[in-house]
């Protein structure tokens, strides 16, 4: 294969992950990834030589990504987290203990779009916070305030969650008594 | 020692420095517990996060998504909001045409009228140029009195070039380019870092005082608007969040031009 395929092959599980994490579904994210790497091929020749591969595709993956959830934010079935307060989205999770990995996963969800993205970039997939400030096409001091809030704000999330879980299970005790 | 800020707090989770600044990270979270519970937090969320997203990656890679596939399937025409839009009127006209697929190559890209067609002719012309390395503009910006001159007498009205030095984009030079409405003018914009800026300026023969729109093309963004019967779009593959400012900008310097 071409040195364009020996480039671009080992990162197409990592784009996977980083478009099926931001969208939450298998579909609409390798489509997104498919688009990625058809623009990737198409464009290759406009790769800057002392460029970076990974971050370049990830540019181009999350301005695709990023498209496709504000068409999908004008069909008004995503609500902006970036205004509300904490304690509005600190409403109990429902699942029981045991689930955590279902849970972190919530509760990325349930943070803005910007955050999210900077979480996932530099917790997961390992970009430097000067390749996500390019990725993000923002100053590297937005991307490391981002992520602080980000960060704060899923540790708030999980506390509340362990929380109502805590509360969850106090039920049962609850219910013999009567 | 430097004072330790949240962003090396940050780092330290992501273990991002370098040995002798880890250790003094590492001396202060000893003495200050709040930080370091915060800290402690963040690791614990970060190996959650990796845990649960580990699977994905390690899943096969789904047929259409394999290179050589896509490389021996290269489509001649993308999926783009408006154009698929304008292929679903042709879809309901034919009727019932069944096995058609938008984004096969069987689908030709469908010509577009207005400011529509202004804003595909744009993206068309910024993927030729925006990305030619050797020669992305006829004229350098060195030479703009000559192409202002040339773009002019072509397209037979005058054009200004839009100064974009404050907010990080040098003026690049320009071309003449075809369209199906006539010669255009390309003017070319660079922020130094490899993001290229279009703007493609023609005259309007229908929409020729139009609103801005915003439009986009996969990851070639833009802004059309049109006065007085010049068409302008400005396209990119960048943000819209970094676009829009700067088409406003545009505007409002040919307005007070005119």
């Amino acid at each position: 294969m071409s040195d364009m395929g020996r480039l671009i092959e080992p990162l197409i599980p990592a784009l996977r992950r980083y478009a099926r994490a931001l969208m939450g579904d298998a579909a609409s994210a390798d489509d997104l990834v498919q688009d990625c790497l058809e623009r990737t091929i198409s464009r290759w020749h406009q790769r800057r030589d002392d460029g970076d591969t990974r971050a370049w595709m990830f540019t181009i993956l999350h301005n695709l990504a990023v498209n496709r959830m504000r068409q999908t934010t004008r069909r008004g079935r995503h609500i902006e987290l970036d205004d509300a307060d904490e304690s509005a989205m600190a409403e109990p999770a429902h699942q029981e203990d045991g689930m955590r990995e279902t849970d972190i996963m919530a509760a990325v969800n349930r943070l803005p779009e910007d955050q999210r993205s900077v979480l996932l970039l530099i917790s997961v997939e390992e970009l430097s916070y000067a390749d996500a400030a390019r990725v993000l096409d923002v100053p590297i001091g937005t991307v490391m305030s981002r992520l602080a809030r980000a960060r704060e704000r899923l540790r708030r999330l999980m506390q509340d969650d362990t929380a109502a879980a805590a509360h969850v299970a106090g039920r049962p005790h609850l219910r013999s008594v009567q | 020692m430097r004072p330790i800020l949240e962003d090396d707090l940050h780092a330290y989770v992501d273990g991002a420095l370098d040995d002798g600044r880890r250790a003094e990270v590492q001396a202060y979270l000893e003495s200050h517990a709040e930080s370091a519970t915060r800290v402690a937090g963040y690791i614990q969320q970060r190996a959650a996060l990796r845990a649960a997203l580990a699977p994905i990656a390690a899943e096969p890679i789904p047929p259409e998504l394999s290179l050589r596939h896509l490389m021996e399937a290269r489509r001649p025409s993308r999926s783009v909001p408006w154009r698929m839009a304008a292929a679903a009127v042709v879809l309901l006209a034919l009727g019932g045409a069944g096995g058609w697929s938008l984004r096969g190559p069987a689908s030709e890209p469908m010509m577009q009228h207005g400011i529509a067609g202004l804003a595909q002719e744009a993206a068309y012309t910024y993927d030729v140029y925006g990305a030619d390395q050797a020669h992305p503009v006829e004229f350098k910006a060195a030479d703009k009195a000559q192409l202002v001159d040339w773009i002019s007498s072509r397209i037979q009205r005058n054009i200004s070039v839009p100064d974009l030095t404050t907010a990080g984009y040098r003026f690049m030079g320009g071309r003449l380019v075809a369209t199906p409405y006539g010669p255009a003018g390309l003017l070319m914009y660079d922020n130094g870092q490899g993001v290229r800026l279009g703007m493609l300026v023609r005259p309007m023969t229908i929409d020729k005082t139009a609103r801005m729109v915003e439009h986009t093309d996969g990851g070639v963004n833009g802004y059309a608007w049109a006065d007085k019967g010049l068409g302008y779009s400005l396209v990119g593959s960048t943000s819209s969040d970094i676009l829009h400012p700067l088409a406003n900008e545009m505007r409002r310097q040919i307005n007070d031009s005119i």
